[in-house]
């Protein structure tokens, strides 16, 4: 087994991971670093497949090591509006729960009110 | 098994290891410190595939920015009352049989790879020397995709915008509620007065080498915004309101100039995002430069998180 197939597994590993802490834990936080996780994984993958296509004397192809670059950046905005929105969730009610079974005698629309 | 062999698999040990433990930490906190060393620990994994481009990015954006969001984050939401409850444990069995076999459906795929495996690779060198970039990284990101690149820094302003627009409407145009630990004589001003120089050299240098080596706009731009972040944290420099006019020019200026050379390449080259011969190298140098500056401020301005306060007249 060559080094890029073993960073490849790990990689399919890390995508198995991030979606169990996705689907599992309930605190919103930890689901944005599991989904944060998950992009890793996938991202890890898709490079594995970029060092695979090495020609011309590169050690990758640039083409998808360069969407992995935009995909990191994109991800990046993303968890910064998410945790923005848990935030703004805990001002608003006073909680950071996504369930809404929760009843506290708080606001539970979340909204702008 | 050589040298090279059995550190790339410590390396897949520490990665997966540290991976599950920010999964399955009892306490937030834990799991983003678990993180940011992830974060780290992958950008090595980079290296090792031969995408050192990447390897800059993940380090600075996937171990520091995202990190460093993530605490400011979990040290506020410990004022959150109420608790959620576990999910229980036939869910968590069926989740785990359910994510292993995704696990293996994506290993399957590794291990029996194509016969002829599609490759850009030959058709970018062809063409790159035209462009007179020497990285074919930013090669892609600038000539074959500008496309990509210039709509990926729109996705960061409208992100900015979505994370503003979460602040209440009294506080509109207001100062970010970024933590500020002002101490006099403390490590972290220490830190606040050495690091910004020696920092905003490296970012400089990382824009500039990105034409010809791993580096680039972006990786200089996390520098900058790191370095601007950690003046305004330690409480050396005040924190701006987002009504200010100099900062509203910063965030759009690299994307207006990309946009601008674009539109100009339909005149003189043919194509929207085309170079005109023998143009290229310095176009995309100038191009990079606006980005790193708008980069800089749009990725301090994301952690810093929307406006909490009003600016005292």
């Amino acid at each position: 087994m060559n080094a890029a197939t073993l960073f490849g597994l790990s990689g399919a590993a890390l995508v198995g991971f991030g979606l169990y802490g996705l689907v599992t834990n309930p605190e919103p936080l930890r689901k944005i670093l599991a989904f944060n996780l998950l992009g890793s994984g996938v991202f890890l993958v898709f490079g594995v497949v970029s060092r695979r296509a090495a020609a011309s004397g590169l050690g990758g192809d640039p083409v998808p090591q360069a969407m992995v670059i935009t995909a990191i950046v994109v991800a990046f905005a993303a968890t910064a509006m998410a945790i923005a929105l848990v935030l703004r969730l805990l001002q608003e009610t006073g909680r950071s729960t996504l369930s809404a079974d929760n009843s506290g005698g708080t606001n539970t629309d979340g909204g702008n009110s | 098994m050589t040298i090279l062999s059995v550190f790339d698999i410590g390396l897949v040990v520490l990665i997966l290891g540290i991976g599950a433990s920010t999964i399955a930490a009892r306490e937030a906190f834990a799991a983003v410190i678990g993180f940011v060393v992830y974060g780290l620990l992958l950008s090595i994994a980079w290296v090792r595939l031969s995408a050192v481009d990447v390897a800059l990015t993940e380090a600075a954006i996937g171990g520091g920015m995202t990190g460093m969001l993530m605490l400011g984050a979990v040290v506020r939401l410990r004022l959150a009352k109420g608790s959620d409850t576990r999910a229980s444990l036939p869910v968590r069995f069926s989740a785990g049989v359910l994510c292993a076999l995704v696990t293996a459906g994506l290993a399957a795929a590794i291990l029996s790879p194509p016969e002829a495996i599609p490759t850009l690779a030959p058709m970018v060198m062809e063409n790159l020397a035209q462009s007179g970039l020497g990285n074919p990284v930013a090669g892609v990101l600038f000539v074959y995709r500008a496309l990509d690149t210039l709509l990926e820094k729109v996705v960061l302003i409208l992100a900015l915008l979505g994370v503003w627009s979460l602040a209440p409407d009294s506080v509109w145009g207001g100062i970010p509620g970024l933590r500020v630990y002002a101490r006099p004589s403390s490590t972290l001003t220490f830190l606040a007065q050495l690091l910004p120089p020696v920092g905003i050299v490296v970012a400089i240098y990382m824009c500039w080498v990105g034409a010809k080596e791993p580096g680039g706009a972006f990786q200089g731009g996390t520098v900058l915004a790191a370095m601007w972040l950690l003046v305004m944290i330690a409480g050396l420099k005040r924190v701006p309101s987002i009504s200010q006019p100099w900062l509203r020019l910063l965030l759009v200026v690299g994307p207006v100039i990309f946009l601008a050379i674009g539109l100009a390449g339909m005149v003189l080259a043919n194509a929207f995002l085309a170079y005109p011969p023998g143009y290229a190298k310095p176009l995309i140098v100038a191009v990079e430069v606006a980005l790193t500056l708008s980069i800089g401020v749009a990725l301090g301005l994301l952690a810093a998180g929307p406006p909490e306060r009003v600016q005292q007249r």
